[in-house]
């Protein structure tokens, strides 16, 4: 049929050039807003061009999180397998981002507000890590993030093994509450934002459970 | 004290609120009249570059009382002492930055849906303490013709700051007309709460209405202003129209805006950030480099407005020391934060 053919042909030709643009393109227009704002041309940044820069990245990292943690209930639902294809993709820029939000972080404030000494920089972080419990959970998070970013390479995974590379892979689940907790924890108020991040991450997590509950009252061969 | 020679005819209730047209129609009388006096062109030096983009901060820095007033009905007012060195805030920053979570939490909601808020007309409900309460129309608790300017500080609490041209009257004389008797030690300000023309309220934030408070003293103090306006207008809906409180040596969200009510009593009042989470936010709620926030360094700020690359130095009392300073001696403020 014409339409699984155009399907199959774009899973496999173009998902993943396709995903790796979408990933890439919240960072390209924040650099491009940047460059604008630099030059004293308009731009998208706002009256504080960096709060604005630690939210957007802030927040596309934990989307980008979500959207990972939705391939295998979108794949289960739909059967289109390719997916799975651009899952670590998918993972692997939520954390490129969660970086770059600390990075901008260190960078724009806490280098700036450390008179630009490095060891000033990392003093005031340690300072809040022990401090502000929004930024250990943020950092709490990162840390849990950098196992499976360092083990995203093909030979790495060889190594590792299928299974325990998979168990390894279980963080992502503690790290995204995490990553919810922060942003909750970060905002003053009772503010509606982190409940529905925590809202859909609830979803996602409560798949699995039933799922894995459905599993075990099954006789084995379903195991995929 | 400061304008004592005002009294109206205090009716209670009668007194209610005056007609919309009435209102404008004030405001225009009041602004084409020009019966006040200019007695001072403070803060204009560092306004005008920063400011020389609003057409109202020009009225204000040429002669105003002989000006015709500028089609936005612009207001009459006298400049003070009251200023700071400091580069204005640009007026789009200052309209369009604002924490006022009643219209959303981010910062653009308020410029977005603070119209959505009616304030003409406008009345303040006061009780408590006090020898005359019952509900009060705006113009008769603000004297419009006696408006002066001053330049303040603004710090947030979340580590930024910008510099305002308020238009207001002290808030001492607008509390000595309701007559505050010796129980009156605390005086607390409720912000309007409408669901329906404040879509922020939908979500219970905070628990609205929103609550602030000042002890009495700091009420009085000199630098304690009630506003109407800012660079040389009518307050925008978002920076707290009709009337706002601002308290320069506390953190922003002391300075209460759209206030409805006026209560005079004995007990600290519970005010709204305080009851969220009174490890954060204090009643005194002093800027205080030296108190780290549990959420921000409080150490420095970021100039709204100014070079990114750069943080102020953060003053104890925002720098206003002199003022207010002797209103806590003797007090732990670290404690008492
Ligand atoms: C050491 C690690 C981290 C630090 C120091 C940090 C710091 C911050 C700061 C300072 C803010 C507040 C921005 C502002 O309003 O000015 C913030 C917000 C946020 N961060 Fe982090 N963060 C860290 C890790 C993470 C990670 C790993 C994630 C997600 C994967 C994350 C997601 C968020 C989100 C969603 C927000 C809220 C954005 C918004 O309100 O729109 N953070 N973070
Ligand atoms: C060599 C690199 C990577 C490979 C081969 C890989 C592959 C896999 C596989 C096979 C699973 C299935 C585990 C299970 O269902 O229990 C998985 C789970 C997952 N991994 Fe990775 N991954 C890699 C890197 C990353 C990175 C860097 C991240 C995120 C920072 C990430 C995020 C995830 C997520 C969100 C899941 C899904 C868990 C679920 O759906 O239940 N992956 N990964």
């Amino acid at each position: 049929m014409a339409k699984r053919a155009v399907l199959r042909s774009f899973g496999r030709h173009w998902l993943k050039p396709l995903t790796f643009w979408l990933l890439a393109l919240p960072g390209l227009w924040l650099g491009w807003q940047w460059a604008m704002l630099l030059n004293g041309q308009p731009h998208a940044l706002g009256f504080n061009p960096i709060e604005t820069t630690h939210r957007f990245l802030g927040d596309t990292a934990l989307r980008i999180l979500l959207i990972s943690l939705a391939v295998t209930p979108f794949r289960d639902i739909t059967r289109w397998l390719p997916v799975m294809k651009v899952r670590r993709r998918i993972g692997l820029a939520a954390f490129w981002y969660a970086l770059l939000h600390v990075a901008a972080y260190l960078g724009l404030d806490l280098l700036i507000a450390a008179n630009m000494s490095v060891a000033g920089m990392f003093a005031g972080l340690w300072e809040d890590v022990a401090k502000r419990i929004y930024i250990t959970l943020g950092m709490a998070a990162l840390v849990g993030l950098i196992p499976l970013a360092v083990t995203s390479f093909n030979a790495m995974v060889r190594w590792l093994g299928a299974r325990r590379w998979q168990q390894l892979h279980w963080a992502i689940y503690p790290v995204a509450i995490l990553a919810v907790l922060h942003h909750g924890f970060m905002e003053k108020g009772n503010q509606p934002m982190p409940w529905i991040h925590g809202g859909i991450l609830a979803l996602l997590l409560g798949y699995r459970l039933v799922r894995s509950a459905r599993n075990r009252s099954r006789p084995s061969p379903a195991a995929s | 004290m400061f304008f004592y020679r005002k009294p109206k005819p205090w009716q209670g209730r009668e007194a209610d609120v005056t007609p919309r047209a009435l209102y404008i129609n004030r405001r225009q009388i009041m602004a084409a009249g020009g019966a006040v006096a200019v007695t001072g062109l403070v803060g204009c030096g560092g306004s005008e570059t920063e400011a020389s983009t609003s057409a109202a901060s020009t009225a204000s820095s040429t002669a105003a009382a002989r000006q015709p007033a500028p089609p936005s009905g612009g207001l009459q007012y006298a400049g003070t002492g009251y200023s700071v060195p400091d580069p204005l805030t640009p007026i789009d920053a200052v309209t369009g930055y604002n924490n006022f979570y009643e219209f959303g939490v981010d910062k653009s909601d308020p410029a977005r849906h603070a119209h959505e808020m009616s304030v003409d007309p406008w009345s303040i409900e006061v009780d408590g303490h006090a020898g005359r309460t019952g509900r009060f129309a705006l113009e008769d608790v603000v004297d419009f013709s006696a408006l002066e300017e001053r330049i303040y500080r603004l710090r947030c609490v979340e580590a930024w700051s910008m510099v305002i041209p308020w238009i207001g009257v002290p808030l001492a004389g607008v509390l000595q007309q309701f007559e505050p008797t010796a129980d009156a030690r605390y005086v607390a300000f409720e912000t309007y709460l409408d669901r329906r023309e404040m879509r922020g309220t939908r979500f219970p934030v905070l628990d609205w209405p929103y609550v602030e408070g000042l002890r009495m003293d700091e009420a009085m103090n000199e630098l304690a202003f009630l506003a109407v306006g800012l660079y040389g207008d009518v307050l925008p809906n978002q920076n707290g129209a009709p009337v706002r409180l601002v308290v320069p040596w506390k953190y922003g969200y002391k300075s209460i805006k759209s206030i409805t009510r006026i209560s005079f009593v004995s007990q600290q009042p519970e005010t709204a950030w305080n009851k969220a989470a009174p490890n954060e936010y204090g009643f005194y709620s002093n800027v205080n480099p030296n108190r780290a926030h549990p959420r921000w360094s409080q150490q420095t700020e970021r100039v709204i407005g100014g070079n990114l690359f750069n943080r102020r130095e953060t003053e104890m009392f925002n720098g206003y020391s002199e003022q207010v300073a002797h209103l806590y001696a003797g007090m732990d403020l670290i404690e008492n934060h």
